[in-house]
C-alpha cells in the first residue's frame, strides 16, 4: 500500500435526500480523519411541536420530511393512541399497513433508480443513465408512481398526506378507487420481480463487513408498524426499553446526533429489516430471491439496493393482499379521549426504525416529544463503513475513484439528511 | 425568454435550502414524464437528482427552502445572479416554512439549552422567506407544491408568458367542484376562507378541514374567520396555533396571530 498523503474533500454529496458532505485525510497511508458532515440547518420541529394539540400532530410531523411523511405520522399516531388507551379496528390496522406499503413503494423505487443505481452502472445521474437503461428506469417510474397512488387514495396527495388522523383515517376509500388500484398493482407484479433479479445482476462490489442489523420483529407478520426490536447479536426489547439501550450524541462535524446500541454503531433500513425477518417474507417473494446469486442474510452491505427491491416486490403483494380483502367499514375512524401521559412509537420507516416519545397532558396538549430518526442512528455506521471500504480497497487509488467509492457507500444507505437534523434533545439522555 | 430558446435548450436549475425536501418531489414523483421533462429542458443543477453545476447561469432557478444559515444568506445571492427567472416553490420559501415559527422564539437559547457544542451549530435567529434577501419573480405557494404548478410554469416561461397566479379562496374551489362545505355542516375549524386555491381542495374531499398549507389567498378577512371560529368555542389561542403554522411568515396571518394575541 502507498503511502502518499491526501485529503479527499466532497462539498455536497449528490443524490442525497439534504444537504452532506464528506472529508477524509489520510497521513502515511493510514485514514486519520473521517467525517460524514451534516450541515443542514436543524429546524427545530420538538419545539415547535410543544403546546401543540395532539391532532395537529400529524400534519406537522410529516413535514419533518418530504420523502417518508407517513413514517413520521405512524410512529406518532400509534405513542399517542397508547397514551389515550385507543383501541383501532382490524380495518384501520390493515389501511396503515397499505398506506404504508405505499411510502415504501415510492420511497424505495426513488431510491434505487434514481439515486443509487447509476453508481453501479458508472453514470452521474439517472437522466444520463435513461438512453441505455430506458426499460429499467421506466420500470422504476412506474413502481414509484403505484406507490404514489395508494397514498394518494388515503391521503389526498402522496407528499405530505391528509387522511391519518389519531383514531385512523378521515375518510375512507370508495370500492371503486380500490378496484382500479388493484388491477394496477396486479399488472406490476412481474416488474416487481423482474426488478429484484436486475438488482441481484448489477455486479455489486464484494463488500462483506461485520455489522449489526437492528429491526422491528413482529411474531405473525413481516414488520411495518408493529413489533418488538431485535438485533442479531441478542437484543430483543419492547420499544418502551429503547432508550435503556440506545444512546445518542452530538458530534461538532454534525446537526445531525450520532446513535449507538451498547456504545457500538448499527444498520437499521432495508438490509437490516430482511437480514432479521427474511422467513417472514411470502413464499413468492422468497422463491423469487432464491433465482438470484444473492442470499439473506447479507453481510455484504451493497446487497442493500437487493434487500430495497425485496422489500418492493414484499409491499406490492402486501398492498394488493389488504386491498383483495377491502370492505368498507361503518367508519374509519374511533373516537379519542385525551388523557395524560407518555407513550412510545416505533415503525419501520423505509431508511429504518423511527422511534417516538411524546409526553402529552390531560388536555392531549404535547408537553415534551424526542423523535429519532433513522439517518442518525446509520451514522456511525455509514463512518465506520466508509472506514472499511476505502481500506479494503486501498488507499492507493487515485483520489478520484476514492472518492466515487466513498460516495457510493454514503448512497447505499440512503440517508436522508431533512429528517435526521429535525432536531433533537439531549436532556434526556443517558449519562455516556 | 422564448427568443433565448431558438438555439439551444432551455436550462433549469432546482435549489435547496432549509426544508423538508418535499417540494423537490414536485419533480421526482414526475413519473415517466420526469424523463421528458429531462428531455425538453436541460436540468444543470438539481444536487438530489445528481447534477452538480452550482455555477452555471440559467434560464429558471427553482428555490426550495427557507434561508436560515449565513451561508444560505450568501448561496442565494449568487442564485439570484445567475438566474433569469427565479421562482421560488412551497411555503418555506415563499414564507418561511415551519421552521420560521423559530422567529418568534429564541433560537439560539434553544440551540445552547439542546446541543452539547452548541457552537459548532450556525443558525441564524430566523428562518426567512427567500424574498427577504433578493427578488423573486415567482413564487408557487404549497406545502408542498404539485407537479402541476412546477410543470404549467416551465412551460409558460417557455412560451415567454406569465403563469396564470392563484389567489382565489379554496371557498370557491369548493363552490365550483360541488364539495359539502365542512364547516357549515360538520363545524369544522376550516381554514377554507383564508386560503388560496391550487391544491384542488384536497382536505375537504377527504372530510376533513383545510390547515391552510397554501397560504392566505388575495383579499381575505382573517378577523371575520377567527370570530367565526370563535363562536364556534375554539380557544383564541388555538385559532391564532392554526395560522402559525407552514405560513406563519405570511404578513396577513402573521397581523391575525397579533390580533388573536391582544387580549379583548
Ligand atoms: S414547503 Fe412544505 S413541502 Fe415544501 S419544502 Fe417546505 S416543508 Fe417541505
Ligand atoms: S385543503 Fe388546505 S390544507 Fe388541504 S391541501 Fe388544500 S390548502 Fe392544503
Amino acid at each position: 500500500m502507498s503511502t502518499r498523503d491526501l485529503t479527499i474533500t466532497v462539498p455536497v454529496l449528490a443524490r442525497v435526500e439534504g444537504e452532506g458532505g464528506l472529508d477524509i485525510v489520510v497521513k502515511a497511508g493510514q485514514i486519520e480523519q473521517l467525517a460524514l458532515r451534516i450541515f443542514e440547518p436543524p429546524r427545530f420541529f420538538e419545539k415547535f411541536l410543544e403546546g401543540r394539540e395532539y391532532h395537529e400532530v400529524p400534519d406537522i410531523v410529516a413535514r419533518i420530511c418530504g420523502i417518508c411523511p407517513v413514517a413520521y405520522q405512524m410512529s406518532a399516531v400509534h405513542a399517542i393512541e397508547s397514551i389515550f388507551g385507543v383501541k383501532t379496528t382490524p380495518w384501520i390496522r390493515k389501511m396503515r399497513r397499505l398506506l404504508y406499503c405505499g411510502e415504501w413503494l415510492e420511497s424505495h423505487n426513488l431510491h434505487i433508480h434514481l439515486l443509487a443505481a447509476p453508481d453501479f452502472l458508472g453514470y452521474k445521474s439517472a437522466t444520463e443513465m435513461a438512453a441505455q437503461y430506458s426499460a429499467e428506469l421506466k420500470r422504476g417510474l412506474s413502481l414509484q408512481h403505484l406507490g404514489n397512488a395508494i397514498i394518494r387514495m388515503l391521503g389526498g396527495r402522496s407528499v405530505h398526506p391528509v387522511g391519518v388522523k389519531v383514531g385512523g383515517f378521515y375518510k375512507a376509500p370508495s370500492h371503486e378507487d380500490v378496484r382500479k388500484l388493484i388491477a394496477d398493482l396486479r399488472a406490476a407484479i412481474p416488474q416487481a420481480e423482474a426488478l429484484v433479479r436486475w438488482t441481484a445482476s448489477l455486479g455489486l462490489p464484494d463488500n462483506h463487513q461485520d455489522f449489526v442489523s437492528v429491526a422491528l420483529h413482529h411474531s405473525e407478520e413481516y414488520p411495518l408498524n408493529e413489533g418488538d426490536l431485535m438485533s442479531d447479536v441478542g437484543l430483543f426489547i419492547p420499544i418502551s426499553e429503547y432508550e435503556q439501550h440506545f444512546r445518542e450524541f452530538h458530534v461538532p462535524h454534525s446537526t445531525a446526533l450520532h446513535s449507538l446500541l451498547h456504545e457500538k454503531p448499527y444498520l437499521v433500513g432495508p438490509l437490516a429489516r430482511v437480514n432479521l425477518n427474511y422467513a417472514q417474507l411470502p413464499l413468492s417473494v422468497r422463491l423469487n430471491v432464491e433465482r438470484t446469486a444473492v442470499q439473506f442474510p447479507s453481510n455484504n452491505m451493497f446487497h442493500s439496493i437487493v434487500a430495497r427491491a425485496v422489500e418492493v416486490h414484499f409491499a406490492l403483494l402486501e398492498a394488493l393482499r389488504i386491498l383483495e380483502q377491502y370492505e368498507l367499514p361503518d367508519r374509519p375512524y374511533v373516537e379519542v379521549t385525551p388523557r395524560a401521559g407518555t407513550g412510545f412509537g416505533c415503525t419501520e420507516a423505509p431508511r429504518g426504525m423511527l422511534w417516538h416519545t411524546w409526553t402529552l397532558d390531560e388536555r392531549g396538549q404535547v408537553l415534551a416529544t424526542r423523535i429519532v430518526p433513522p439517518t442518525s442512528q446509520n451514522q456511525p455506521r455509514i463512518e465506520e463503513d466508509l472506514k472499511w471500504s476505502l481500506e479494503a480497497m486501498g488507499l492507493d487509488h487515485s483520489d478520484e475513484a476514492l472518492r466515487l467509492r466513498a460516495e457510493t457507500v454514503i448512497r447505499n444507505y440512503d440517508p436522508c439528511i431533512s429528517c435526521a437534523t429535525h432536531f433533537l434533545k439531549l436532556n434526556v439522555l443517558r449519562e455516556g | 425568454m422564448s427568443h433565448t430558446t431558438v438555439n439551444r435548450k432551455p436550462t433549469v436549475a432546482i435549489h435547496k435550502f432549509s426544508s423538508c425536501d418535499g417540494c423537490q418531489l414536485a419533480f421526482l414523483n414526475l413519473g415517466e414524464q420526469l424523463l421528458q421533462v429531462a428531455d425538453a429542458v436541460n436540468i444543470v443543477h438539481f444536487v438530489e437528482a445528481g447534477a452538480i453545476q452550482f455555477d452555471t447561469p440559467v434560464d429558471i432557478a427553482f428555490v426550495e427552502g427557507s434561508l436560515s444559515t449565513e451561508e444560505e444568506v450568501e448561496r442565494i445571492h449568487a442564485v439570484r445572479q445567475q438566474s433569469q427567472y427565479l421562482v421560488t416553490i412551497g411555503a418555506c420559501a415563499t414564507a418561511g416554512g415551519i421552521q420560521a415559527l423559530k422567529n418568534l422564539h429564541d433560537a439560539h437559547a434553544w440551540t445552547t439549552s439542546v446541543y452539547a457544542l452548541p457552537d459548532y451549530i450556525s443558525t441564524l435567529s430566523t428562518a426567512s422567506p427567500i424574498s427577504k434577501a433578493v427578488h423573486v419573480d415567482l413564487e408557487l405557494h404549497g406545502c408542498p407544491v404539485n407537479s402541476y404548478q412546477v410543470l404549467s410554469t416551465i412551460r409558460a416561461l417557455l412560451f415567454g408568458v406569465t403563469p396564470p397566479l392563484e389567489q382565489d379562496k379554496l371557498c370557491s374551489e369548493c363552490k365550483r367542484l360541488g364539495q359539502v362545505c365542512v364547516m357549515v355542516t360538520q363545524q369544522m375549524p376550516c381554514m377554507g376562507p383564508v386560503t388560496r386555491t391550487g391544491c384542488g381542495v384536497i382536505c375537504p374531499r377527504q372530510q376533513r378541514d383545510c390547515y391552510s398549507c397554501y397560504g392566505p389567498a388575495e383579499t381575505i378577512n382573517t378577523h371575520s374567520l377567527s370570530q367565526c371560529l370563535q363562536e364556534t368555542g375554539l380557544a383564541r389561542d388555538t385559532i391564532a396555533r392554526r395560522f402559525a403554522l407552514f405560513n406563519n411568515q405570511s404578513p396577513e396571518y402573521v397581523k391575525a396571530i397579533a390580533q388573536l394575541g391582544e387580549s379583548t
